[in-house]
């Protein structure tokens, strides 16, 4: 059933469809409506589930992990200083190895106060164990919300769903809103095999001296690398379903491209449409929108951006002191191939400021012209 | 006489708490009140390392560790998840001490006390964060000494009252109890295994360690604690009725109490004078609570158990 709906109802709609059994959510703009439909959701009866209103994100943290640990189907959503305030427990959630799934709607750090998008609230919580998958559209937010519960089952890892504020937590678009019954074909009960029971008496998370702690950790980093397929799997699986399918990353016209600008959550969008502008023009260039974070999908990386002659990124986030956080992430994983093209760092569009088609056509023909790359960020829309 | 307390031993002798431990034995004598069908929630306290290092568990039920600060909300999350699937036979309790509780963690205890989340919240409260080597907590009682209140300047405030703070949530049921009082103890916790709501039980429960005081004086200390009225034992339903569940019969004077333990060693006849009178104003305060009787109410009655 087709249905226009904002980014924020189709992650409600997501969290519906996969029967989460507890959610526990707190407040904050501009994720508030995910939380507030899935209440109607619940009070109808649409939804059969315990929704613990709790005081802080903390405590909604807290609380899907508490329940997650019992075999229940667990999930909230947050943003910005919410996801700030649930970092301890991210920590927990993972290192617990609990499917918990979260959406966070990307929205800038105080102060000065902002509501508007920027990616460093979820980048800051990048280290920490969770699968992370940016979104561009709310068809493939939706659709990520259901693969997500599925990734997190198998590989027990959890899950976070994330979203540019406004771009698309408010903004309304057409969402195919999949049936129930073939959601539950794709997604079964959750399972848990290890968990909370009164038939063994067993403690989890108890104080762990350093002849077990480190075996825990690299059990972690396996897991993330299982999940590197298990996400292509579910994905595949999702396409057999429902007929629409994402991958790890996206090569959008990267065939023969010279320069490959890498994307991720909505600027992507605005990309695709200059890419096309261009492309009639003769100019090759192509993107790579870059879906999933963690685990990083190296082999698909290199592939891709390997041919191009030279990578621009687009960094709507900024680590103090260094660099545009993606543009990190490409070089990391491009380190050591010989012949590895030049990378660009454009840090643009901080606390919601507008990225437009004009700024992406400017860091294009930037990336065009200059002549070798700079170690600076190259700041875009900056006002000095 | 007959022995009341329950036979069956939930928790193994082989913890690795200190010795004289009143936490210990505090959950000793929990679990035999709940029985097989609890959970546990425990976050960073002393019992962290009392229940023993992984792979080692000490007690005879699931337990859930978690941070700091999230004793009660972590419970409520387990008893979520366990309703969610059609287990709801279990009782889950949240079990922290004084930092935890009066501290770090009294916001998602308020949260699940408003909420009334279907927990029992125990405090087993032993005046300091002793598991981090002594540090003064707010249920540090004024005059002790502890690492970062030295005897120079020993600790200024009074103890934080969070039994009238759980109260005033009118939550279905609080109750103190402490180690000399077992049958008190156990009758509490099964008081409140049978009531759906918050509950919230606070266990005065001495640390040999912290207070400076020989492990063998632990029961006593209990005692003394409430014969001094230091620490009475009374129970409040739905944060209107009071009943002081153990009257002492002679007053004894808090001087008793407070002499075999180092971390009141040095005070001065004045600074006990005070502590006197302190304790005989709660003391005052409290039976005149306990006096108020809201059952002759009919309105205040059906009011409270909304």
């Amino acid at each position: 059933m087709k249905k226009v709906i904002t980014g924020n109802h189709a992650v409600s709609y997501g969290a519906l469809l996969a029967r989460s059994q507890v959610i526990a959510a707190y407040p904050i703009t501009p994720q508030t409506q995910i939380v507030e439909l899935l209440s109607e959701f619940c009070a109808s009866g649409k939804l059969n589930a315990k929704f613990i209103k709790v005081e802080s994100e903390h405590s909604a943290m807290t609380a899907c992990i508490a329940a997650s640990a019992t075999g229940a189907r667990t999930f909230t959503a947050t943003s910005s200083h919410g996801l700030a305030l649930m970092h301890e427990m991210l920590h927990w959630a993972a290192a617990a190895r609990l499917p918990v799934v979260l959406a966070n709607v990307n929205r800038a750090m105080g102060p000065g106060w902002s509501v508007w998008t920027d990616q460093n609230d979820s980048l800051s919580q990048r280290d920490l164990g969770w699968i992370q998958l940016y979104c561009e559209s709310n068809q493939e937010v939706l659709d990520t919300t259901i693969q997500a519960f599925k990734i997190a089952e198998k590989v027990l890892l959890p899950v976070m769903v994330v979203l540019d504020a406004f771009v698309l937590s408010h903004t309304s678009e057409p969402v195919d809103i999949p049936e129930q019954t073939l959601v539950d074909k794709f997604l079964p009960p959750y399972d848990l095999k290890t968990k909370l029971d009164l038939s063994a008496a067993k403690s989890y998370g108890a104080l762990t001296n350093p002849d077990h702690y480190f075996e825990i950790r690299y059990k972690i980093q396996k897991a993330h690398d299982e999940a590197l397929h298990v996400i292509k799997d579910v994905d595949n699986d999702f396409y057999e379903h429902f007929g629409r399918k994402y991958g790890v990353v996206e090569a959008y016209r990267c065939e023969d491209a010279k320069v490959i600008v890498v994307t991720s959550g909505t600027i992507s969008g605005t990309t695709r449409g200059v890419i096309d502008e261009m492309r009639e023009q003769g100019r090759k260039v192509g993107m790579l929108k870059q879906k999933l974070l963690r685990p990083t999908p190296v082999d698909e990386l290199r592939s891709i951006l390997y041919k191009a002659q030279k990578i621009a990124v687009i960094d709507r986030n900024l680590s103090f002191g260094h660099s545009g956080i993606f543009a990190q992430e490409i070089k990391s994983t491009l380190y050591g191939l010989a012949g590895a093209p030049p990378i660009y760092d454009y840090v643009i569009g901080l606390g919601g400021r507008d990225v437009t088609p004009d700024d992406i056509r400017e860091i294009i023909d930037n990336t065009f012209k200059a002549e070798s790359p700079r170690d600076t960020i190259i700041w875009r829309g900056v006002r000095l | 006489m007959r022995f009341t307390v329950p036979e069956k031993e939930l928790m193994f002798p082989g913890h690795v708490a200190c010795p004289g431990c009143g936490g210990a034995l505090a959950m000793r004598f929990a679990l035999k009140a709940l029985g097989e069908k609890t959970m546990v929630v425990l976050p960073a306290c002393c019992w962290t390392i009392i229940d023993g290092p992984f792979p080692m568990h000490s007690l005879q039920v699931p337990v859930l560790h978690t941070a700091f600060e999230t004793a009660a909300i972590a419970a409520a999350g387990v008893k979520a998840g366990l309703d969610i699937q059609g287990k709801n036979d279990i009782t889950v309790m949240a079990w922290a001490g004084d930092g935890g509780t009066l501290d770090i963690g009294i916001q998602a205890l308020s949260g699940a006390a408003e909420r009334n989340d279907d927990i029992i919240y125990t405090c087993y409260d032993n005046e300091a964060y002793m598991n981090t080597g002594i540090q003064r907590s707010s249920a540090t009682p004024k005059g002790a000494w502890t690492t970062t209140t030295p005897e120079k300047t020993p600790k200024s405030e009074p103890k934080k009252n969070i039994m009238e703070i759980m109260n005033a949530h009118r939550i279905p049921y609080c109750a103190t109890a402490t180690l000399a009082y077992p049958e008190d103890l156990i009758n509490k916790f099964k008081k409140a295994q049978s009531i759906r709501g918050t509950k919230f039980i606070h266990i005065f429960a001495p640390c040999p360690t912290g207070w400076k005081m020989a492990p063998d004086l632990m029961i006593k200390i209990c005692r003394l604690a409430v014969e001094t009225n230091i620490f009475p034992i009374y129970e409040c339903e739905n944060g209107l009725n009071y009943s002081i569940n153990i009257k002492p019969k002679n007053q004894i004077p808090v001087v008793d109490y407070l002499k075999p333990q180092g971390r009141f060693r040095h005070l001065i006849q004045k600074d006990i004078e005070q502590i006197q009178k302190s304790v005989d104003f709660e003391w005052e305060l409290l039976q005149y609570r306990a006096s108020r009787d809201f059952t002759k109410s009919k309105n205040i009655q059906s009011q409270a158990k909304k």
